[in-house]
Formats: structure tokens, C-alpha cells, sequence
């Protein structure tokens, strides 16, 4: 891994007590996902969950991100109290949604907000999978759509990092309008000129891939990230066939002309910065 | 009638019951007019009784129902003139979705539709109803070409979803998805979608953002298909029953979700007793729909989807 690779990031955002509780675990070590080497977690998190020895990228909470990208104490939340309730009244919903609040110190799979990723300001918005795998219901595809709107309002850019097991399927075709409803939120802010940038990470797929995470003017991929539409199970049942090693990976999807580019970790802060650079001096220009 | 469902069977019962009777009474010297009215009056209050209360997963089996109507049936009860075309310019030709234009009452209208196959043989080559990216962008560039000669688009949605294999992964299912949804929202004249038999997922809402979203009755629209659901939520395909009720995925759950505009009636017993009556109820609702939406101007138009959309979904 580079040497360089936070010389860039001058500051670090402090991350609100409450957050950092639940993203820092017990225990002093951590085992790599894909090549078990044992790192300490204190490690791990300087090199932002990427794997020194194997560069596997591991998932990276919601506030770890913001953490990782915006300029201290510059990012403010919207909407951070908005909570899901049970449109279907499906059975037990409410009981999985109040115990993934406790587990991950989050309201709902996401974060919206806005801030400065070295001094260029942006609306932004970063779902988390450890929240019901980031599956997408009334209060994600609701989030997205403000963010999106206040940002055209704003003139901001806005950056969305995706992380999603597709549909929320206790909201059912609640949570299948929400694909429609970001999406028509994203073609106004389109038409404004607004610039929206994409990155898919580890898991985007289903509905979210077939929304909004494909929508950027610019999407990208972290490294090895699983993205598709259908699931790999249920396309080897279909099709009677078994898929290849690298079906569906970020590598697979650059191949087939889907992604810009795949960007390590350790690199987007510093990509964001010069697109938002680049974005803001040509429309100063025009 | 070669397909009869499960709750069907009492009436199909009776209604043989009731030639029987007649064909006695027509062979003897016996009388049973009496009998036989008394069964009629049963039938009527059976047929009543059974088709006013159907629970979703007999809507589910009538939305499959291999007789009901498919897009193109409708396009010649309902449509003038129609004229298919082919291909998405990029690939290839996605045969589980048509699209063309025709005259609807002296109108120029884009018509674009899933096609399901009437037979195996058809149903191989149009791949079930079930689109690859090639339908869905083929779908766009029709879409495309309607804003430019300003004319209105009609969506039957009618598929299982988007086709889960390697190859719609390939070439892009999801953007191609995306792409539609995000395009359909900005297209400067009327959308009106109508699912007339299963809507699947992604699938179905790749021809599904418009001004104006109706169901026929005994229409599903869901996230995911029951069986789907049922082997998400409780790893058994086989509680697909259990999953259509509890998914809220019929015309009257939708509607009361604020998803959809409007339930289209189906003729008694299903949309497949009688085409050309069920052409008959789109056709007031298309009707309808279009004298509504053409009084608006290409911002309004534009400003009501986002009105439309921007309030789907429950949250606190
Ligand atoms: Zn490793």
C-alpha cells in the first residue's frame, strides 16, 4: 500500500461520541476477511478497514466514512432523526428495525448531510450495511430524495457511497417506489446541472444498483465490491450454470463497461477533491 | 374452460349440476324448472360471493392465469393502426417487450408493453415476458422518439421481473433499469402505466414512472414475487401463499398504499371471460387518463410526477 496514502488528509472530523461507541468493538485484534492475517484493530483503522497485507476492503461505517473524507467538524446531518415505522404492519419488522438502532447507534441505513471534503463543499449521503444489510425502505429512499433536493437547491454536488442488499422486502413495493422516487429526485437535479458522483461499495445490488448507485455522472467502485441486479443463486438456478470466480465483482463490472473506475480507499478522498475542483473552476468558467 | 383455479371449483361444480338438470329435463318427461332456477339464483350468489371476495393469492393465480389477456390483445381492442417496431440500437431485439405506435381515437400514442407468449413456443422466444437490458432500452429509445413527436406513452406492465441471468448482468440490468426510470421522469408528455397482469420488481418499474398508474383488479404489483419472498424471509418457497398476503402486493393494497391511481374492473371471473369487455374498462380509464393530463403544460406535467413520487412511502 502506498506510503502516501493519507499524507492529503490534513484533518481528521471528530466523530460524535454516541457513533464511536459502536464502531469501535471489543477486542485488541482483528482477523482479515480474505487472507486471515491478524492485524490489530487500531491498525486496521488507520488504513480505513483495507487489509495491509492483501488490500481486502472490509466494510467501513457510515461515520467512519464521513470521518474519512470531510474536513473537521464541517459536516453537518439532515435529517437525522427520521425513523422507520411499519407501513405493511409486517410481522416482527418493528423488533428487527429497533434492534438494528441498537446494534449500529444509527437511526436507519443511512446518513445524509452536507460539509467540506478539503475546503469543497458537498451534499452527501453514505448508507451503511450493517443496518438491515442496507436494505432500502421508506426512510432511505425519503433521505436520498431530500439530500438530492436540497443539494439543487443549494447548487451543491452531492456524492453518494452506496452499501445495499437491494429491497427492504417488510415495506414491500413501498420500498420498489423508492428506486422510482430517488430516480425522478436525481433527473431534476440533473437537469439543473447538478453533478452527482456514485461510488459503489460492498454489497450494491437489487434495487439500489438499478437506481440510484447507477445514476452518477461519474460511478465508481471500491475494489472487489459486489455489484449486480440479480442475485448469483438465483441466476445459476435460472440459467444452469455455474458463474465465474469474478461474476458481479467492481473488476467484472469495469470489464463490461459499467463503472469509470475503481478506486481504492486510500485514494477517493483525494479523486473527490480534484472532480469537485475540476466541476466547480468549468462551471465558474461558463 | 380449460384452466380452472382452485377457488373456482365449487362454481364449476354447480354450473355442471345445472346442465346436467337441464339436459334431463330437455330428455324426460320430467320438470325440474323449478330446481333449476333455485340452482341458478345459487350460481348467481356463489359467482357473487366468490369473485367479490378473492384473497390475494387467488388474485396471484388469476394474474397468472395462462388465458389472461396480454399486452398485445389489448392493442387490438383498444388501439387503431398499430405499428411495431424493433431492435434498441445497441444490441439486439428484446422480444418480451413490444413497442410501436398507433392511433388511440384519432390520437398518435407511443404503446409500449411486456409480451408474454399465448404458447410454449412463443413464450421461449419472448423469454416469458421476462426483459434482458436490450427490451428496457428499447423501450427508451420509443419512449425518446414519442417526446420528440409529442406523444403520449401507454406502459402495459405485464412481466414476472427483469431475467436473472448472466448475460442481462453483462450487458448492464441495472443501468439499464436505472437509466428508464430516471429518463421516464423527465419525458415532456403523458405517461400513463397500466398493469394488467403480474408486475414484477424492477422489471415492471422500468416501464413504470408516469403521471398516472392504474391496476387491473386482479393485478399483482410487488418488490419481489410471493415465492421469492417467501424463500427470503422464511428460507420455504413454499409458504408463497402466507407471502402474498403479507407483502400487500393486489390493486386494492396498492391503492390504499397511495401507490396507484386507480383499480380497473375485470370483467367477472377474470380478465380472460371476456377481452374485449376488459379492453373496454382500460379504454374508459386510458380515456380518462389522457383528457386529464393533456390539459397540463410540459412543467406542470414534469412538476406533478415529482409531486407524485416525492410522497410514496411511510416514515416518522
Ligand atoms: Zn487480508
Amino acid at each position: 500500500m502506498a506510503k502516501f496514502m493519507f499524507s492529503k488528509r490534513k484533518k481528521y472530523a471528530t466523530i460524535p461520541s454516541e457513533h464511536s461507541k459502536v464502531d469501535v468493538p471489543e477486542g485488541l485484534m482483528q482477523k482479515c476477511d480474505k487472507c486471515h492475517k491478524i492485524f490489530y484493530r487500531k491498525e486496521l483503522k488507520k488504513t480505513l478497514n483495507v487489509c495491509p497485507n492483501c488490500g481486502y476492503h472490509h466494510p467501513l461505517g457510515a461515520w467512519e466514512r464521513i470521518e474519512s473524507l470531510f474536513d473537521e467538524g464541517t459536516f453537518k446531518e439532515w435529517d437525522q432523526k427520521m425513523t422507520t415505522v411499519n407501513p405493511l404492519d409486517f410481522p416482527g419488522y418493528d423488533e428487527k428495525v429497533k434492534k438494528d438502532m441498537q446494534k449500529t447507534g444509527l437511526n436507519e441505513g443511512i446518513v445524509t448531510g452536507h460539509g467540506l471534503i478539503n475546503g469543497q463543499a458537498t451534499a452527501f449521503a453514505v448508507m451503511d450495511s450493517s443496518f438491515r444489510m442496507g436494505s432500502m425502505g421508506s426512510v432511505i429512499g425519503e433521505k436520498i430524495a431530500r439530500a438530492i433536493e436540497n443539494a439543487k437547491e443549494a447548487s451543491l454536488p452531492f456524492i453518494i457511497f452506496t452499501a445495499s442488499g437491494g429491497a427492504r422486502m417488510q415495506e414491500g413495493v413501498l420500498s420498489l417506489m423508492q428506486m422510482a422516487k430517488t430516480s425522478v429526485a436525481i433527473k431534476r437535479f440533473s437537469d439543473s446541472g447538478g453533478l452527482m458522483i456514485s461510488i459503489m461499495t460492498h454489497p450494491t445490488t437489487g434495487g439500489v444498483s438499478a437506481s440510484f448507485a447507477s445514476l452518477g455522472d461519474y460511478n465508481f467502485a471500491e475494489p472487489g465490491a459486489l455489484i449486480g441486479f440479480a442475485g448469483r443463486r438465483i441466476i445459476e438456478q435460472t440459467i444452469r450454470e455455474k458463474l465465474p470466480e469474478d461474476f458481479q465483482t467492481a473488476e467484472f463490472q469495469l470489464k463490461h463497461g459499467q463503472l469509470d473506475r475503481i478506486v481504492p480507499r486510500e485514494e477517493m478522498k483525494d479523486l473527490l477533491t480534484t472532480l469537485l475542483e475540476m466541476h466547480e473552476k468549468g462551471r465558474s468558467k461558463a | 374452460m380449460k384452466h380452472v383455479l382452485e377457488f373456482e371449483k365449487p362454481i364449476i361444480n354447480l354450473k355442471e349440476k345445472i346442465a346436467e338438470l337441464k339436459k334431463f329435463t330437455s330428455e324426460s318427461e320430467l320438470d325440474l324448472t323449478e330446481e333449476i332456477t333455485t340452482l341458478e339464483k345459487r350460481l348467481e350468489e356463489l359467482e357473487a360471493d366468490v369473485y367479490g371476495n378473492l384473497k390475494p393469492w387467488d388474485r396471484v393465480q388469476m394474474a397468472r392465469h395462462p388465458e389472461r389477456p396480454t399486452t398485445m390483445d389489448y392493442v387490438e381492442h383498444i388501439f387503431t393502426s398499430f405499428i411495431e417496431f424493433h431492435g434498441d440500437r445497441y444490441f439486439g431485439d428484446d422480444e418480451a417487450i413490444i413497442a410501436g405506435i398507433a392511433y388511440y381515437r384519432d390520437q398518435p400514442v407511443t404503446v409500449i408493453g411486456h409480451q408474454r407468449g399465448k404458447d410454449t413456443k412463443e413464450n421461449i422466444r419472448r423469454n416469458f415476458g421476462m426483459p434482458h437490458p436490450e427490451g428496457y432500452r428499447k423501450a427508451l429509445r420509443h419512449m425518446k422518439q414519442a417526446e420528440k413527436f409529442n406523444r403520449p406513452i401507454i406502459c402495459f406492465i405485464d412481466t414476472k421481473g427483469a431475467y436473472p441471468g448472466r448475460a442481462a448482468e453483462e450487458r448492464g440490468q441495472s443501468e439499464a433499469i436505472a437509466r428508464n426510470l430516471m429518463e421516464m421522469a423527465g419525458l415532456t408528455v403523458p405517461i400513463i402505466c397500466i398493469v394488467i397482469g403480474e408486475g414484477g420488481s424492477g422489471g415492471a418499474l422500468a416501464l413504470g414512472v408516469g403521471d398516472q398508474l392504474h391496476m387491473l383488479e386482479n393485478s399483482t404489483y410487488s418488490v419481489i414475487s410471493p415465492e421469492g419472498a417467501a424463500a427470503l424471509l422464511w428460507k420455504d418457497a413454499g409458504q408463497a401463499k402466507r407471502a402474498a398476503e403479507t407483502m400487500k402486493i393486489t390493486a386494492y393494497d396498492l391503492k390504499q398504499l397511495h401507490v396507484i391511481d386507480q383499480i380497473i374492473p375485470e370483467a367477472r371471473g377474470g380478465a380472460h371471460r371476456d377481452v374485449k369487455q376488459q379492453a373496454d374498462y382500460i379504454d374508459q380509464v386510458i380515456n380518462q387518463s389522457l383528457k386529464k393530463l393533456s390539459a397540463y403544460t410540459k412543467e406542470e406535467l414534469l412538476e406533478r410526477r415529482w409531486e407524485k413520487y416525492k410522497v410514496i412511502g411511510e416514515f416518522e
